[in-house]
């Protein structure tokens, strides 16, 4: 069954490189700089070791799919993307894989009855606007730049084709890597918990976990998309919008990883703030966007004249049309999913309201007389639960969600064996460690029970003040957190 | 990506050595011209030898220069552009060696006072061919001085029409036979066609300059 499930993670990741490889490699292909299958080889090398080395560091977007609970809800959102990017892709329009996922989940919101967050609906048509738009600045600072440069510094003709060609390389496979970094979570990420994969010991020098290997068989799913159907996205990106030059196409390149580096790069923030120096403002940045942006922009250099507003307007659209058609196919699919083939695509949520939730309520500033009258119920549906706490309570909005948040009525029960079989000592220190050990078999009934327990025990667990500067520091824990709540949750369903 | 390197940098002195070798056969045909204006038949002799070699010269650099810009898709953009330029630089290196060749064929009965004109056209040929070849090399190393170079190629090959000109009516005031007239002028044209060999490769090369720069 994970198998059947499982291959529409792999679509989906076959669909990824069909068309996000066009992001790195599309403008050096159109403008014959790079032979495709160079660049497709390249380009899928990197995404698999992108995708295997540091894919298990991203956490993002599987937060984002995290809410997405039961496997075949999972499935059925990460194959609606993959029908829509593959969909876009054969008309040859570059789109965001990221937005198909989000639409797609959107759906399965709408589906389920699961509230949307719409802050990442905001993120998202920020995106359309700032990606765009910042490529084609940074491209046209760095075109008029190169054109100064190449006017005074006098390099053959054919050193400069090498020295385009090497960059243009150097540029795509670390394009390729981040590709396969960023978005294996994307491809995977909803698989981990059920990976059937235990570790592998190879020749004997290194150990590929579970995790990994399934994030390699993602990174070969994308490379395997990239060689086989990625040629005409890649020829859209670098010849049908404007016929690119060699040195524009490396200029492309550069300005969307320019692009994704100094907007939306967290550690350069950190990096800069903890010099004392002023941050960059972070924007939602897509590399499929910021490419077109970078095109448009040399192509304004040049003069408007040689765009193809045309084939920009059927881009621009495609934009537009991939969420919207990832979330109209999901909806409709979960309901054949539940209906036709009995599949379980949602797990239900129990709130419940005891006495040490409004002990805990007061000590959050979230208590209000109402809650007592709710004591001892339990509510299966979130709205019903929000009307209710609406009517009943003259809680503020924000207070409201914190209470939605703290009632969420689970079962963590911590498993002796489970502590030695599913715990990776590497990954926490021993003090976490520790204080995990002394709360053995030992049963809490609310996430922020057990958290608070081990917080209580060792302040290795606890966040530390959100500040820019610790953000990293919460980042990590919160997933080690996260990490361990999921592993002690026991499944009633 | 190292034979990428060694391709380039091997390229890159091909292209020099063809150019050095359009360079040189013009200034042989200068001085073989020259020989045969001074009845110098064994001086003559050599220079049509040295011609004929650097033609040879020029026409297997040209195809090992073609051969690698093509398997190696070495610059897509204006690999066309060059081959042109190439080809017309070999047909302006061809024109020479065949007007050297066709003085040792027909040996063309050149009067006294004639011969300062022959110079004269000879030499106004050959500064063509070598500013032609200045523009060529910025070509590829300095886009913005090629214009430098070749509206002196243009001038040089008006100055080559009007002194041929003026060689064609002085012939053609001569008492002499009209077969002999014919023959004098026929050399004439000869060597003005090497000029305006270099002309058209100016042509071609004004065009790739714009393409370039825009």
């Amino acid at each position: 069954m994970l198998l059947i499930f499982l291959s529409s993670g792999l679509f989906l990741g076959w669909s990824l490189g069909a068309n996000d490889a066009a992001n790195v490699f599309g403008s050096a292909v159109a403008t014959r700089m790079l032979r495709f299958k160079t660049a497709a080889l390249t380009c899928g090398f990197f995404v698999i070791i992108g995708a295997v080395v540091s894919g298990a560091g991203t956490s993002q977007t599987l937060g984002v799919l995290g809410s997405v609970n039961a496997l075949a809800g999972a499935f059925m959102v990460a194959l609606a993307a993959a029908i829509t990017v593959f969909w876009m892709t054969r008309l040859g329009i570059p789109v965001s894989t990221s937005q198909a996922i989000v639409g797609s989940i959107v759906g399965w919101n709408l589906y389920t009855g699961s509230p949307t967050d719409w802050g990442s609906l905001q993120k998202i048509v920020l995106t359309w606007i700032a990606s765009p738009l910042l490529a084609a600045m940074v491209a046209m600072v760095l075109y008029s730049f190169y054109r100064l440069t190449i006017r005074h510094v006098k390099v053959h003709l054919l050193r400069i084709d090498q020295f385009l060609r090497i960059g243009l390389i150097l540029a795509g496979a670390f394009g390729s890597y981040s590709l396969g970094a960023n978005n294996i979570a994307n491809v995977m990420g909803v698989f981990v918990p059920v990976t059937p994969f235990t570790d592998f010991e190879l020749f004997g020098l290194i150990t590929l976990t579970g995790v990994e290997q399934l994030f390699f068989i993602g990174g070969v799913a994308i490379a395997v998309g990239v060689y086989t159907y990625s040629r005409k996205v890649m020829e859209t990106v670098g010849g049908s919008l404007l016929k690119l030059s060699p040195d524009a196409a490396l200029i492309v390149v550069l300005a969307q990883a320019l692009v994704l580096f100094v907007f939306a790069s967290e550690e350069l923030e950190q990096w800069l703030l903890s010099h004392g120096l002023p941050a960059f403002p972070l924007v939602p940045v897509s590399s499929s966007q910021a490419i077109i942006g970078g095109v448009i922009g040399i192509g304004l250099m040049k003069g408007a004249r040689a765009i193809k507003f045309k084939v920009f307007g059927q881009i621009a659209s495609g934009w537009i049309t991939t969420p919207v058609i990832a979330c109209i196919i999901t909806f409709f699919s979960l309901f054949f999913l539940q209906n036709v083939f009995n599949q379980q695509v949602s797990k239900k949520m129990v709130y419940m309201i005891d006495e040490t939730l409004i002990e805990y309520s007061r000590q959050t500033n979230c208590y209000d007389a109402g809650l007592d009258d709710m004591s001892d119920r339990s509510f299966y549906n979130i709205t019903r639960f929000k009307e209710q706490l609406e009517r009943r309570t003259s809680l503020a909005e924000q207070q409201i969600k914190t209470i939605i948040e703290l009632a969420r009525y689970e079962k963590f029960y911590i498993d002796p064996d489970l502590l030695n079989i599913r715990l990776k000592p590497e990954m926490f220190s021993v003090n976490q460690l520790n204080a995990i050990k002394r709360l053995e078999k030992i049963t809490f009934h609310y996430r922020w029970q057990f958290l608070n327990a081990l917080e209580h025990i060792s302040p290795e667990w606890r966040l530390k003040p959100e500040t820019q500067l610790n953000q990293e520091y919460n980042k990590t824990l919160r997933v080690k957190r996260n990490l361990i709540l999921e592993i002690f949750k026991v499944d009633n369903s | 990506m190292a034979i990428l390197f060694k391709t380039t940098k091997q390229l890159e002195s091909q292209i020099d050595e063809f150019l050095d070798a359009v360079g040189e056969g013009a200034l042989v045909f200068r001085h073989g011209v020259g020989a045969y204006l001074e009845g110098d038949q064994k001086n003559f002799r050599q220079r049509i030898e040295m011609i004929a070699k650097l033609e040879s010269k020029a026409d297997n650099l040209r195809r090992t220069i073609e051969n690698q810009l093509y398997t190696h898709t070495l610059i897509p953009e204006h690999r066309g552009d060059v081959l042109g330029l190439l080809e017309s630089s070999d047909e302006v290196m061809d024109t020479m060696k065949e007007t050297l060749f066709q003085f040792d064929v027909e040996m063309p009965d050149i009067p006294g006072n004639l011969i300062k004109y022959y110079e004269e056209l000879t030499a106004m040929s050959v500064s063509a061919v070598e500013v032609l070849i200045y523009a060529i090399r910025a070509f590829f190393k300095d886009v913005s001085a090629v214009k430098n170079h070749l509206h002196k190629v243009m001038f040089y090959e008006k100055e080559a029409d009007r002194i041929g000109d003026n060689l064609k009516r002085e012939v053609f005031k001569m008492k002499i036979e009209l077969a002999h007239k014919f023959h004098l002028r026929y050399f004439a044209l000869h060597i003005q066609n090497v000029s305006d060999r270099a002309e058209d490769v100016s042509d071609r090369l004004s065009i790739y300059t714009i393409k370039r720069t825009i």
